[in-house]
């Protein structure tokens, strides 16, 4: 007969403080929405209709995803091949790598856009002026810590060696090593990096502005400004918009990738 | 005519010699053996021949083209890898597969491949399996079937059975010999176990420090080892130190004891020679001081090995040992007195040289990756 495990009240007791330290502030904003434009009380969704009938919200909110789909693609372009060579061919480079991967932590959003705002001055207005070119160019240094730790310890967790060598032994070429073998294999890990560039492409508030972009952080610093009940429900709805852009990028990962998810438990 | 051929290769990692002029040639259909100790540089040449690294000097040639310098994923050389190699994300059947569709052949065709093969290494029923599902010597059963599927030139196999329990690697050696034997496929095996290579192998090669000691048929390596080191790494030995002093009778003096050898008529008075005995050969019973050719000491030790029972004995300086029948052993415990009588005709001889005699062990080195 199975026993069932009980929780122990001391842990249950943390475990309420730590959900409350999360959900408390939420369920405070989801009150303060609810209240009355005109006289401040309970309980009214204008806000919300306010809020889905809004095309800036839409239209900055749609922009902000596609910058962080951007974001994405273009990291895990870069960033894929090149922890692969370092883990295959220069294992000696990691240090290096990693050490990189921390200047971002390190140099205060302000001064990074400072300093790309210069060094990118010189550039073509279909870059330096728009917000898939320039941006992206920032989020990509930005995330870049995200997803180099995430994908080198999804490297680590495989034999990079022996499965590239067994791939190339029955006559793969290396792109082919890469996109059929490694890449499938290192799926979680990719997906934890992407899942982490789009929390913070979506919250990205002072590049953007000191660049002059209208991205769904400035508009919503925007409605916060003008109108406070307002301002707590577009808080909640992108709340759960990312929330469910990630569970989806979560499911879709794990259709496919189900099969590659007991890596661990083969080797 | 050769259809494997390794002409004077040679690889450094720094300062390390790991290869230093290895020439093999091995027939078509022929099974060869790399056998020695970690880092002397066995899986080394191994790699060379797949590919995944250049020699430094020489050239590999396979039925007559020089593939040396041709990269590993156009040489045609299937491997079965000592690590778990099978690619996690697909099961048996898609990794058995894996090669054929980089080939590009049709799906019918790549199916009836597929089943032969599993059906081939006895895992027709588990083909839909993913590689975490399955036991470590299916893993390399399929691993096999996967290598084999690209019909290679050369089936290379890097110490496969090593991470498998004592059962199943002795099973699998001889399932691997099977199917070689059935595809005659051109086989080079890498093992530290000579057991292993003595009982599947056409030929063994032992290897030491970079440079093939002694390379020959199994029975040949046993039975006439060419060097102190071929001596001591295949088998278990006795080896005695001594100094020829009568060339016509073939007596040594090992120490103070003095032994006939037929293999020391005719060695110059004086030649410093090792004189090795096989254990199985050594004939114990209790010490009553007849008969020649004996050495008088006391056992040491009993060690348990199944049917035979193995005793260390202490002769004077010289500790010898012997194996023999588990049943009459118990007669002759630790303490008793004994007379080791070695055989004149079986004992082989090998000039003893300035250099010292190699110690087997761990040499740790980029050799062995």
């Amino acid at each position: 007969m199975r026993t069932r495990r009980r929780i122990a009240p001391s842990a249950a007791v943390w475990l309420l403080l730590g959900a409350a330290y999360f959900l408390l502030p939420l369920l405070a904003t989801f009150l303060f929405s609810l209240r009355q434009l005109q006289t401040g009380h309970c309980c009214t969704v204008a806000s919300y209709t306010w809020v889905i009938h809004n095309s800036e919200f839409w239209q900055t909110l749609k922009l902000s995803v596609e910058l962080a789909l951007e974001t994405i693609a273009v990291s895990l372009v870069i960033f894929v091949p090149t922890v692969y060579w370092v883990h295959l061919k220069v294992p000696k480079l990691r240090a290096v790598l990693a050490f990189m991967a921390l200047i971002p932590f390190v140099v205060p959003p302000i001064v990074l856009v400072v300093g790309l705002l210069n060094f990118y001055k010189g550039s073509p207005t279909w870059f330096y002026g728009q917000p898939w070119g320039f941006l992206v160019a920032a989020y990509v240094i930005l995330a870049f810590p995200y997803m180099f730790f995430s994908l080198d310890s999804g490297f680590r967790a495989i034999d990079v060696h022996t499965l590239t060598e067994a791939s190339q032994s029955l006559g793969a070429s290396w792109p082919r090593t890469l996109l059929t073998v490694i890449l499938p294999n290192i799926r979680a890990a990719a997906l934890a990096g992407s899942f982490l560039t789009l929390a913070i492409v979506l919250g990205e508030f002072t590049i953007a502005n000191l660049s002059l972009f209208h991205t769904f952080p400035i508009y919503l610093q925007y409605v916060n400004e003008t109108q406070a009940y307002a301002a707590g429900a577009t808080t909640l709805v992108s709340f759960g918009i990312t929330w469910a852009a990630m569970l989806s990028l979560l499911f879709i990962g794990r259709k496919r990738g189900q099969r590659a998810a007991f890596i661990g438990g083969a080797r | 005519m050769p259809y494997l051929e390794l002409q004077g290769l040679e690889r450094d990692f720094g300062t390390v010699k790991a290869l230093d002029g290895i020439d093999i040639s091995l027939g078509e259909g022929e099974f060869l053996s790399l056998l020695g100790p970690s880092g002397c540089g066995k899986t080394t040449a191994l790699r060379l021949v797949a590919g995944f690294d250049r020699p430094d000097a020489g050239t590999i040639v396979v039925d007559g083209k020089d593939v040396t310098r041709v990269a590993p994923n156009k040489r045609d050389m299937g491997m079965v890898f000592q690590a778990y190699s099978l690619f996690p994300n697909m099961t048996a059947r898609q990794n058995v597969e894996f090669g054929l569709r980089v080939r590009g052949q049709d799906k019918p065709d790549r199916r009836k491949r597929v089943d032969d093969l599993l059906e081939l290494v006895g895992l027709a029923h588990a083909g839909d399996r993913y590689p975490h599902q399955l036991s470590g010597g299916m893993q390399q059963r399929v691993a096999l079937a996967r290598a084999l599927a690209i019909e290679p030139r050369v089936l290379l196999l890097d110490e496969p059975l090593s991470a498998l329990d004592a059962k199943v690697r002795v099973q699998l050696r001889e399932e691997i010999r099977r199917i070689q034997l059935e595809l005659g496929i051109t086989t080079l095996y890498v093992t530290h176990d000579q057991e292993e290579a003595l009982s599947v192998s056409d030929h063994v090669a032992v290897m030491y420090r970079g440079r093939i000691e002694q390379m020959g048929a199994p029975a040949e390596m046993y039975s006439a080892p060419a060097t102190p080191f071929v001596a001591e790494f295949i088998g278990t030995m006795n080896r005695l130190e001594g100094t020829v002093v009568d060339p016509g009778a073939g007596t040594v003096d090992t120490g103070g004891r003095t032994i006939t050898v037929e293999a020391a008529r005719g060695k110059p008075r004086g030649a410093r020679v090792l004189v090795l005995v096989r254990p199985e050969t050594v004939q114990v019973a209790a010490a009553n001081g007849a008969g020649g050719n004996t050495l008088t000491g006391e056992v040491l030790t009993h060690t348990f090995l199944g049917p035979v029972t193995r005793l260390r004995i202490l002769s004077g300086e010289a500790s010898l040992i012997a194996d023999m029948p588990t049943a009459r052993a118990a007669a002759l415990p630790p303490g008793s007195k004994v007379d080791a009588s070695l055989p004149s005709d079986e004992a082989r001889l090998l000039d003893l040289t300035e250099e010292a005699l190699p110690e087997i062990g761990e040499e740790p080195g980029p050799a062995d990756r």
